[in-house]
């Protein structure tokens, strides 16, 4: 396939359906199509990190990035989704956009390092739960599981207030970590605690090598 | 659930299992798609596939004729072995049936194309 335009990434990822109900407990909170558009085109144009690639998208949701990713030009991507919902709109929207090179299977990504997944994808692919409000650190232990899944490079975002943080564990992990840009996140008021209609939240765009452990 | 996926599931995570590997396979329903084969991508996948559970999943798809029972030598210089295992690998699209764990025989089932590992608290 060949490579799409950023713009027309954005175009198609609008068209990716989000969570119906979205779930307090597991933070989900959809990927702008923005955002998600302009990540993966930045680890194509910038490190050639997706095309031809086998590529993993942990806590993958609805399917924003695995789809986007394939959409780029990863070979094969597989998504891991503890919430039995979401796996259902990911199908959905990975049949309505005719994607065969795209699955998603339903599982703890907590628990995958022990698997055969281990060291199995070139390049990991994830918006984590940012651990915020009942499930503190769950953003660290998604990476940790990223490092251990990946050979080449994993791809997150997080806090920036936790940059220090993670800069140094990811050297404990063996990983050299890169903020390659600062966001503005832009969270809709989807529940109840939202107070305001929409909030931003100031989050890093990081890039982990790992090729050396 | 394509048959590269299934190279990799295990059922390692429940409590006092040991290998958990390979799963017993079995499909009700599955359909062949047509996907761009990538000689590369294969080559770069074998040292991560494991050919007893690669040919116990040809077996069940009934392509034992395509899949030899013992990997070959020097498999990625073969470009018709090489296709053919393309095929098993991604172009099968496995919508319905199950995994069963070798060592205890617990089910975890494939609908709508997703296999769901997920397991309860007192398994792990």
């Amino acid at each position: 396939m060949a490579r799409l335009k950023l713009k027309k990434i954005e175009e198609y990822l609008q068209c990716v359906d989000g969570f119906v109900k979205p779930k307090i407990l597991l933070e989900q909170y959809p990927t702008p199509p923005h955002i998600a558009a302009c990540m993966l085109h930045h680890m194509q144009s910038q490190y050639e990190d997706l095309e031809g690639r086998f590529v993993c998208d942990l806590g993958c949701g609805c399917g924003m990035l695995s789809i986007g990713a394939v959409l780029v030009g990863a070979h094969f991507t597989v998504g891991f989704e503890v919430d039995g919902d979401a796996v259902d709109v990911y199908r959905t929207n990975v049949q309505e956009m005719e994607l065969a090179n795209v699955e998603c299977v339903r599982a703890d990504v907590l628990q995958l390092p022990q698997t055969k997944w281990a060291k199995a994808f070139d390049t990991v692919v994830m918006n984590p739960p940012f651990g915020t409000k009942h499930n503190a650190g769950m953003d660290m232990r998604f990476l940790e599981v990223g490092v251990k899944l990946a050979t080449t490079a994993v791809y997150s975002l997080h806090k920036t207030s936790t940059r220090t943080y993670i800069q140094r564990k990811c050297q404990e992990w063996g990983a050299r970590g890169k903020v390659l840009a600062e966001l503005r996140y832009n969270i809709d008021a989807c529940y109840k605690f939202h107070k305001r209609q929409s909030k931003d939240i100031e989050v890093d765009f990081w890039r982990f090598d790992v090729s050396d452990n | 659930m394509k048959l590269s996926t299934y190279n990799f599931l295990t059922s390692m995570a429940i409590k006092g299992v040991k290998v958990g590997y390979p799963l017993k396979l079995t499909i009700n329903k599955k359909e062949v798609v047509e996907t761009e084969f990538n000689a590369t991508f294969v080559e770069r996948l074998l040292p991560k596939l494991d050919w007893s559970a690669i040919y116990s999943a040809a077996q069940v798809v009934e392509l034992t004729d395509d899949i030899p029972a013992v990997q070959p030598e020097n498999i990625a210089e073969n470009e018709q072995l090489m296709q053919k295992l393309h095929h098993l690998l991604f172009e099968i699209d496995v919508l319905d049936g199950q995994l069963e764990c070798p060592e205890t025989g617990r089910v975890f089932p494939i609908t709508d194309g997703i296999p769901n590992m997920l397991l309860n608290e007192d398994e792990v």
